[in-house]
C-alpha cells in the first residue's frame, strides 16, 4: 500500500442520499475475478445513457467535475452489498477521498482499507460542502482536518488506526500476520 | 460480575487480542462461509504472496450468485448468463480444489444460497463467530450467533489469520411487543422495523431482537428478520438461542452429537443476555400493530402497510424514489399493477416460504400477463418442496420452478427484470436497477408475492388465507 497523507482538489457533488452500492457498480458486473479495470463501470447505469453515451445530467459528468478527485455525497453513502468493488470502482475511476456526513460501515471498512478516504464530517459542515460544489479543499490525513481556501478548517476523526496504516502504507494483513503467535494459542485454549 | 448481553458473551469470547485507543480488537473467526463472488480477489492476493489457508476446515463455500437457475441442457452445458459468469464459477471450483476448502458446488446435494445452506447444515450454530463475503451473513445471527458481511480483503484476511480486526460496535435492542396478526409475516415485521428506524437507523450497531414476538418464531422466520438487519445499516442482527434454536439444530449433519450435544446445549443456554443487561440504545415496537407490508420508494426504509397511502415526498431523494417507482402520494400501494413476481432469496426460500406462497397459490393461476418465477434457496429445500408436491402447485400456477441460487435478487445470473416492469419481490433489496435496469422492486412477503401474482395488482394476502380455509 502507497502511503496517504494529502489530498488536493476541488469538490464535485452527489447530493443524492443513500447512494448503494449497486448504484456505484451495479451487480451484473461483479462476474470479474479481478480488482482492475473497474473505473468505467463506476455509476453505470447513472453516468451513462441507453445508447452508452455520457449522461450530461450526471453530476460528474459535468465540465466542471472534470479531474475532481474529491466526491462530497449525500448522506448513508455506500449503503447496502458489501462488495468492495465499490471503492475499486471509485479509486479507478480517480476518486480518492469521500466526504459525507454518514458513510455505511461495511463501505467505510471496504474503502479505508484501499486507500480511499472515507471521512465522516458533521451534519452542518456537510451541508455547506453540499451547498459548495467546486470549492477547493486540502485534505490532511495526520492532522485530521480538512483545509478550507479561506483559511477555515473542518475537523475530522478516522480511526487511529486506519489512519496509522494510511500514513505509513501499512497493509493490516502484515500486522494481523504479526500475531500468529497470539492466534495459535488462542486456538488451542481448551 | 456485571450483567452481560448476548453480544458481549461472543464478542469478548472471541478476542485474541484486546482493542486499544491505537488499535483495533483481533476477533477470531469459527465459520468463514465463502462464495464465488466475492472470494476470487482474495484467492490471488493468498496467491500471490505465498500464504496458506490458516483453517481451510473452518471454511464452507458455496455456488449461487452467477449460477443459472434453468438446468443445464441435454449437451450438459449449463444456461450460464455469459463466459465470466461461468470463468466465475470455474475459479471458485479451481480455488477450492488448490486451497483445499469444502466446495458444495454443482455436484453437491447440498448446494444453495450460502445463507440458506449454513443453517441447514448445522454449521451455523449459537455462539459463533460467522464471516462472509457478503451482506446478508446477519442471517446466521438468528441462531444467537455473531454473523456479519465483509470485503474481500477482509475475506483475505479470514483466508490468511482466521481473524479480523474489529472495533467493538454498540448494542441497539428491538424489543417486540405482543404477537404477530393471523396472516402477517416475519418479513412484514423486519420491513415495518426498518420503516420505524430508517435505512441508516442501525449503523455502528449490533441488533438484538427481542421480545414475546421474537421467541414467538420460527428459525426461518428469525432468519428473515436476521437477514434484513443490514437493510437498516446494521452490520450483525441477532436473536437468543432457545429450545426453538436447539431443536432446530439436533440431528444436523454438522451439529455436536450424543454427549457433544448435551454438553453444546449447557453452554449456548448460557449465551442470552443477561437479566439487567444494557444496550447502548432501545426501540420498542407493537407487532400488533404490523400489517401486511410493503415498500413504495427505492431502499427498504421507505417501507408501509399495504393499505396506508403512499406518504407525499420529504425531500428531492424521496421525490426521485417515487418518481422511479411511478409510486403515487395518497394512493396505497394496494393495486398497483404487477408484472413480475419474485419467490426467493436468503430472505425468503427456505420451506415455510415456499408454503406461505403456495397456500395462497393452490387451486388459483397466475394472472395473464404476469410472470412468476419460484426459486428455492438450496437444493435440500428443493427435495423437501418437491416431496411435498408443492413445485406442483407452483407449475400448475403457471410459476416458473427453478434450480437454486440468488436468482432475481442481485439478477447478475441473467434472471432479471426489464426496464419499467414492476416486480413483486420477497427479497431484500429494493434499490434502482437491483433486479434489472429501470426495473421496480416492491419489497413484500412470500404470502403477499403469491397474492400479488394472482390478482395481477399487489394484493393483501390475507384475503386469499380465508378463502382458503372456508
Amino acid at each position: 500500500m502507497k502511503p496517504v497523507t494529502h489530498i488536493h482538489s476541488r469538490t464535485a457533488v452527489l447530493a443524492d442520499e443513500n447512494i448503494d452500492t449497486d448504484r456505484i457498480i451495479p451487480a451484473r458486473f461483479l462476474t470479474t475475478t479481478t480488482r482492475e479495470g473497474l473505473g468505467t463501470l463506476c455509476f453505470h447505469d447513472w453516468r451513462y445513457q441507453a445508447d452508452g453515451s455520457d449522461n450530461p445530467e450526471f453530476p460528474l459528468n459535468q465540465p466542471q467535475a472534470d479531474g475532481c478527485t474529491i466526491l462530497v455525497a449525500g448522506r448513508n453513502f455506500g449503503c447496502g452489498s458489501s462488495r468492495e468493488h465499490a471503492p475499486w470502482a471509485l479509486q479507478d475511476y480517480g476518486i480518492q477521498a469521500v466526504l459525507c456526513s454518514e458513510i455505511a460501515d461495511i463501505f467505510r471498512n471496504n474503502a479505508l482499507k484501499n486507500g480511499l478516504l472515507a471521512i465522516m464530517v458533521s451534519a452542518a459542515e456537510h451541508q455547506w460542502l453540499l451547498e459548495h460544489p467546486g470549492i477547493e479543499l486540502s485534505i490532511d490525513v495526520e492532522g485530521e482536518f480538512i483545509a478550507l481556501p479561506d483559511g477555515g478548517t473542518i475537523a475530522f476523526q478516522l480511526e487511529p488506526f486506519a489512519r496509522y496504516c494510511l500514513l505509513n502504507g501499512i497493509d493490516q494483513l502484515d500486522y494481523l500476520l504479526q500475531h500468529s503467535m497470539a492466534i495459535t494459542g488462542y486456538e488451542q485454549q481448551p | 460480575m456485571s450483567a452481560k448481553t448476548l453480544f458481549e458473551k461472543i464478542w469478548e469470547a472471541h478476542v485474541v487480542a484486546v482493542e486499544s485507543t491505537d488499535t483495533p480488537a483481533i476477533l477470531y473467526v469459527d465459520l468463514h462461509l465463502v462464495h464465488e463472488v466475492t472470494s476470487p480477489q482474495a484467492f490471488t492476493e493468498l496467491r500471490e504472496r505465498g500464504l496458506p489457508l490458516r483453517r481451510p476446515d473452518r471454511m464452507l463455500a458455496t455456488l449461487d450468485h452467477s449460477t443459472p437457475t434453468l438446468p443445464a441442457g441435454a449437451d450438459g452445458e449449463r444456461p450460464y448468463a455469459n463466459a465470466e459468469a461461468k470463468a466465475q464459477v470455474s475459479q471458485l471450483e479451481a480455488n477450492c480444489r488448490e486451497f483445499g476448502v469444502d466446495l458444495h458446488g454443482w455436484d453437491s446435494a447440498d448446494r444453495g444460497i450460502v445463507h440458506v445452506i449454513g443453517p441447514e447444515l448445522g454449521a451455523t450454530r449459537p455462539g459463533m463467530t460467522i464471516v462472509c463475503g457478503d451482506s446478508h451473513t446477519s442471517t446466521h445471527g438468528a441462531f444467537g450467533a455473531l454473523a456479519f458481511g465483509i470485503g474481500t480483503t477482509e475475506v483475505g484476511h479470514v483466508m490468511a489469520t482466521q481473524c479480523l480486526l474489529q472495533r467493538k460496535p454498540k448494542t441497539l435492542a428491538i424489543h417486540v411487543d405482543g404477537a404477530l396478526p393471523k396472516g402477517v409475516a416475519a418479513k412484514d415485521l423486519i420491513l415495518h422495523i426498518i420503516g420505524r428506524i430508517g435505512v441508516d437507523g442501525g449503523t455502528g450497531y449490533v441488533i438484538e431482537y427481542r421480545g414475546p414476538a421474537i421467541a414467538a418464531l420460527s428459525m426461518e422466520e428469525r432468519m428473515t428478520v436476521c437477514n434484513m438487519s443490514i437493510e437498516a445499516g446494521a452490520r450483525a442482527g441477532m436473536i437468543a438461542p432457545d429450545d426453538t434454536t436447539f431443536g432446530w439444530l439436533k440431528g444436523r449433519p454438522h451439529a455436536p452429537q450424543g454427549a457433544a450435544w448435551d454438553a453444546a446445549v449447557t453452554r449456548w443456554k448460557q449465551l442470552p443476555s443477561d437479566a439487567g443487561s444494557r444496550y447502548d440504545r432501545e426501540v420498542r415496537i407493537d407487532a400488533r400493530e404490523v400489517k401486511p407490508t410493503v415498500t413504495y420508494g427505492t431502499h427498504p426504509g421507505m417501507a408501509i402497510a399495504i393499505d396506508v397511502p403512499v406518504p407525499a415526498a420529504r425531500n428531492a431523494q424521496e421525490r426521485r424514489a417515487l418518481d422511479y417507482m411511478r409510486s403515487e402520494t395518497g394512493n396505497p400501494m394496494q393495486g398497483t399493477r404487477v408484472d413480475v413476481v419474485f419467490v426467493g432469496s436468503c430472505t425468503n426460500s427456505r420451506m415455510s416460504d415456499l408454503r406461505e406462497a403456495a397456500d395462497v397459490l393452490r387451486g388459483r393461476h397466475v394472472a395473464e400477463g404476469v410472470r412468476m418465477l419460484v426459486v428455492p434457496g438450496s437444493e435440500a429445500v428443493r427435495r423437501d418442496a418437491e416431496r411435498e408436491g408443492l413445485h406442483e402447485v407452483f407449475t400448475r400456477a403457471g410459476a416458473e420452478w427453478r434450480v437454486p441460487g440468488c436468482s432475481m435478487c442481485i439478477a447478475m445470473n441473467g434472471d432479471l427484470a426489464q426496464p419499467g416492469q414492476l416486480v413483486v419481490s420477497t427479497s431484500n433489496r429494493n434499490f434502482e436497477g437491483r433486479q434489472g435496469k429501470g426495473a421496480r422492486t416492491v419489497l413484500a412477503s412470500p404470502a403477499t408475492a403469491a397474492a400479488s401474482a394472482v390478482a395481477g395488482r399487489i394484493a393483501d394476502p390475507r384475503e386469499y388465507l380465508v378463502e382458503a380455509e372456508a
